[in-house]
């Protein structure tokens, strides 16, 4: 495996991962843009904006964009979260040029009227599609209570009544403001010729513009500690999630966060699985750990039958509790770590995964990460490491969220 | 001792990638069929089970028997109770999933290869010496009924289970979640009896791809499954045709949308066109469907078509989700989009057809999970592994007249049309033809 870092004059930086075993080739451009960088009018901009690159920009109309791709046999998409868009493509090796051309096309879109309004009318039944989605909603719900007042509470999808009063210029606004190259890096695996890409990426970026593009509103978020019960009739099953602080991405933390939400929430084998799954309490309950680039967070969560999810938050309080208090143990500790080893090795055997790890890892902790030394960094997590995790980010900070036919989350 | 069978070793240059592919395959007398191909350039393995026991074979008065036991059946197995057992996988770091279809259980894992011959030992316990514990039965019920109440929350899923029971005849329309009376109703003695009639050597296709070695993969699945006897297998009754359309009501921002109509088998000789004229559909953002329908008119987020085979039939089910306001048009539209299929078709829809069928093609060579399903696959339809050369040559053999011709043999018509919302749908545009 051959690393190379590659950065343009004007800031934009590449990354790139040559693998000789690899049929095709991944890359996709990280723009550091996502819905904290919105204020409340420009609800919905980033993700919106990600629909628009799509439509085509002065060189391409929607359907040559489309066509484009098609035409390479290109795999490909862009997703939006709260801190980053992504656009991507895997293709097979000779088609690299064009998938980048395509690519970096997309990155400076025309922002054409007509395609603004169709495409409102996509979003918003996009948004109708997740709000028909208990599991969706009783997400974006928990983050907005959980981070009150801070940027990484916006909903990334907006609303109906954002989408709707969104302008043109608006969002040209918002693209001149954080699609520029310093802000911008571009991740590349699999087969590729190193001196090929490098000429590409100066001939489709270099003329970017470099300005700087800070973010704003950085700062720990440790919860508001609100239980809040959505009451919506129609829906089926209690959705709950649980959010508790967590360390952020750079922490020296993170991989002991990472093996500790596995003991207590994986999907096969940890603590809420014995609890509430094996058991038949709840359909399913997990743990998760999400870094951010100023803070992060465990979130538990669960679904069930409405009337049985009172004694399951119970439970949640409960296991959350004694891992606070007496950790975890050495035997749960090895569990988390060889499961995880395996999904890393297998995660990172397609140039898909290994093209997203390598911009992430770039991105949030601003170095290169072989396969071999992440592996490294959690074969070294001991039980101490995860003793300070609790320590320093209480499990049982909680935040609450229901989604379901309950009014309320107490005991009747 | 069984011979080496290696099926294919067949090298292909094809824009220049040039793709090695070592296939091989072995059928035990007991009649199982171990199907493995080696991936050389990874460190991963993975193993897929595909057992004929599907929900199909549900006794009709305890629908849900086969998702049931799917989970029971890894509680406990051999000398492990149902925490040694979980605990094992683990620790081997093997993910794994058990799921249920109509014809087939699967229970697929994937791990690191190192880990292969121990991993292969506990799936030997659970498919032969499962424990079945009675007093596990409650809460495996009790999962089944939760995902079958989380089936509400999830209106795509829904509307494809409601589909199916207007596509194909009973059992073959049956959905693994089962219903509330047939879960009920289970016991343990017919999960037992079900157990020792399905799950059995006879018919069982077993797929390994990744990092692996033939000979000692032989060897291990002969040492732990070529005793197990085997049992004849039942057949299927099936039930009359059903009615073509239904809608289901229930409140919802969106309306789902599927159509339905017949298309040929795996194994007939139209099958590629077939695909062919599916891809012209719904292969990538520049297909018919998307650009007509979400590009064009803005009527939906999700549109799509996609080829489904069952047994020795073959089904199109397209799918469209819209705002409830703008749900006829946007069926309207997806039957209109349909029925002109066999109208015309471009050279340069065929051409982007072509790429990106042979793109997935030589991406699904870089994933273990991939390649175990498509060798699974093609031994249960086909009786034998197509190799990458038969797969390309055939996708180079796609035209417009070929697709067309197929299209004139096999036109969309006899549509079945299931929606789920607030408001039915006047379908009568899809019936009267």
């Amino acid at each position: 495996m051959a690393f190379h870092k590659h950065t343009l004059a004007n800031g934009l930086t590449m990354v790139s991962e040559f693998s000789p075993s690899a049929r095709s080739v991944s890359l996709g451009f990280f723009v550091r843009a996502g819905s904290r960088d919105e204020t409340p009018e420009l609800a919905g901009v980033s993700h919106f904006l990600e629909h628009m690159a799509f439509k085509g920009s002065h060189r391409r109309t929607a359907f040559d964009v489309n066509r484009d791709f098609d035409r390479i046999g290109a795999d490909y998409n862009a997703s939006t979260s709260e801190e980053n868009t992504i656009y991507y493509a895997s293709v097979l090796p000779e088609y690299l040029p064009q998938a980048l051309d395509i690519l970096a096309d997309l990155l400076y879109p025309s922002l054409r009227p007509e395609d603004f309004d169709m495409e409102k009318q996509v979003i918003i039944n996009e948004i109708g599609r997740y709000e028909d989605m208990p599991s969706s909603a009783a997400h974006d719900n928990a983050q907005r209570v959980y981070f009150a007042g801070h940027p990484l509470g916006n909903s990334i999808l907006g609303t109906p009544a954002s989408i709707t009063a969104l302008t043109r210029e608006q969002m040209a606004d918002y693209h001149r403001r954080r699609y520029v190259a310093p802000n911008i890096t571009l991740a590349v695996a699999g087969a590729f010729d190193l001196n090929q890409l490098i000429a590409l990426v100066e001939k489709q970026c270099g003329h970017w513009p470099a300005t700087p593009a800070p973010r704003t509103g950085l700062g720990e978020a440790c919860g508001s500690g609100k239980c809040e019960v959505i009451c919506r009739e129609k829906v089926t099953q209690e959705y709950v999630i649980v959010l508790s602080p967590g360390p952020q991405a750079r922490s020296p933390l993170r991989h002991a966060a990472d093996l500790l939400s596995m003991a207590i929430g994986d999907d096969s084998g940890s603590r809420l699985y014995w609890e509430m799954v094996d058991p038949g309490l709840a359909e399913s309950a997990s743990c998760s750990f999400r870094d951010y680039e100023d803070t992060g967070t465990f979130e538990t969560s669960y679904n069930c039958d409405p009337q049985q999810a009172v004694d399951n938050l119970a439970i949640v309080h409960r296991v959350l509790k004694a891992v606070q208090e007496k950790s975890i143990g050495a035997e749960e500790l090895e569990q988390a770590r060889n499961k995880l080893l395996s999904r890393i090795v297998r995660w990172n055997e397609r140039p898909r995964g290994r093209m997203s790890s390598l911009g992430s890892s770039w991105i949030y902790y601003g170095q290169y990460r072989s396969v071999d030394d992440e592996l490294a960094d959690y074969e070294k997590v001991t039980l101490a490491d995860i003793r300070q995790v609790l320590d320093r980010y209480p499990l049982e900070r909680m935040t609450t969220l229901a989604l379901g036919p309950l009014s309320k989350l107490e005991a009747v | 001792m069984p011979s080496l069978s290696p099926l294919s070793i067949v090298r292909n240059c094809f824009c220049e990638v040039l793709v090695t592919q070592t296939v091989y395959h072995h059928t035990f007398a007991n009649g199982l069929t171990l199907v493995a191909e080696r991936l050389d350039h990874v460190r991963s393995v993975a193993v897929n089970f595909l057992v004929p026991a599907g929900c199909a074979y549900d006794p009709p008065d305890q629908l849900g028997l086969a998702g049931v036991l799917a989970d029971l059946i890894t509680r406990g197995a051999g000398n492990l109770d149902s925490r040694e057992l979980t605990l094992a996988l683990d620790n081997l770091g093997v993910d794994h999933s058990e799921s249920v279809g109509v014809l087939h259980s699967r229970l697929w894992g994937s791990t690191l290869a190192r880990n292969l011959p121990q991993t292969l030992a506990i799936y030997a316990d659970i498919l032969r010496r499962p424990h079945l514990p009675e007093e596990e039965l409650e809460a495996c019920a009790a999962l089944a009924l939760q995902d079958l109440q989380g089936l509400e929350d999830e209106p795509g899923a829904r509307v494809m289970v409601e589909l199916r029971r207007h596509l194909y005849p009973t059992p073959l329309s049956n959905d693994h979640r089962g219903t509330v009376a047939g879960l009920e109703a289970l016991t343990i003695e017919s999960m037992r009896r079900q157990y020792e009639q399905l799950y059995q050597p006879n018919g069982l296709i077993l797929s390994v791809a990744g990092n692996i070695e033939w000979p000692q993969l032989l060897d291990r699945v002969g040492e732990l499954f070529a005793d197990w006897p085997a049992k004849p297998r039942p057949a299927l009754q099936l039930g009359p045709e059903p009615v073509r359309t239904a809608h289901v009501y229930k409140q919802l921002e969106q309306t789902q949308i599927t159509v339905a109509y017949p298309s040929v088998p795996v194994a007939d000789p139209d099958y590629y066109a077939a695909m062919g004229a599916v891809n012209v559909l719904s292969g990538g953002m520049g297909a018919r469907l998307f650009t007509e329908i979400r590009e064009k008119e803005g009527l939906c987020y999700s549109v799509g078509a996609s080829y489904s085979p069952i047994k020795d039939r073959g089904s199109v089910i397209a799918y469209a989700a819209s705002l409830n306001h703008q749900a006829q048009r946007t069926l309207d539209k997806l039957l209109h989009e349909l029925r002109r299929l066999p109208e015309g078709i471009e050279d340069e829809e065929v051409d982007r057809v072509r790429v990106g069928l042979k793109t997935a093609l030589i991406m699904q060579q870089e994933s273990t999970s991939a390649r175990t399903l498509a060798l699974a696959s093609d031994w249960y339809y086909l009786g034998r592994v197509r190799t990458f050369d038969e797969i390309q040559s055939a996708i180079n053999g796609l035209s417009a007249r070929s697709i067309l011709d197929h299209l004139h043999r096999h036109p969309p018509r006899d549509f079945r049309v299931v929606t789920l919302g607030p408001t039915a749908l006047d379908v009568s545009g899809a019936v009267n033809d």
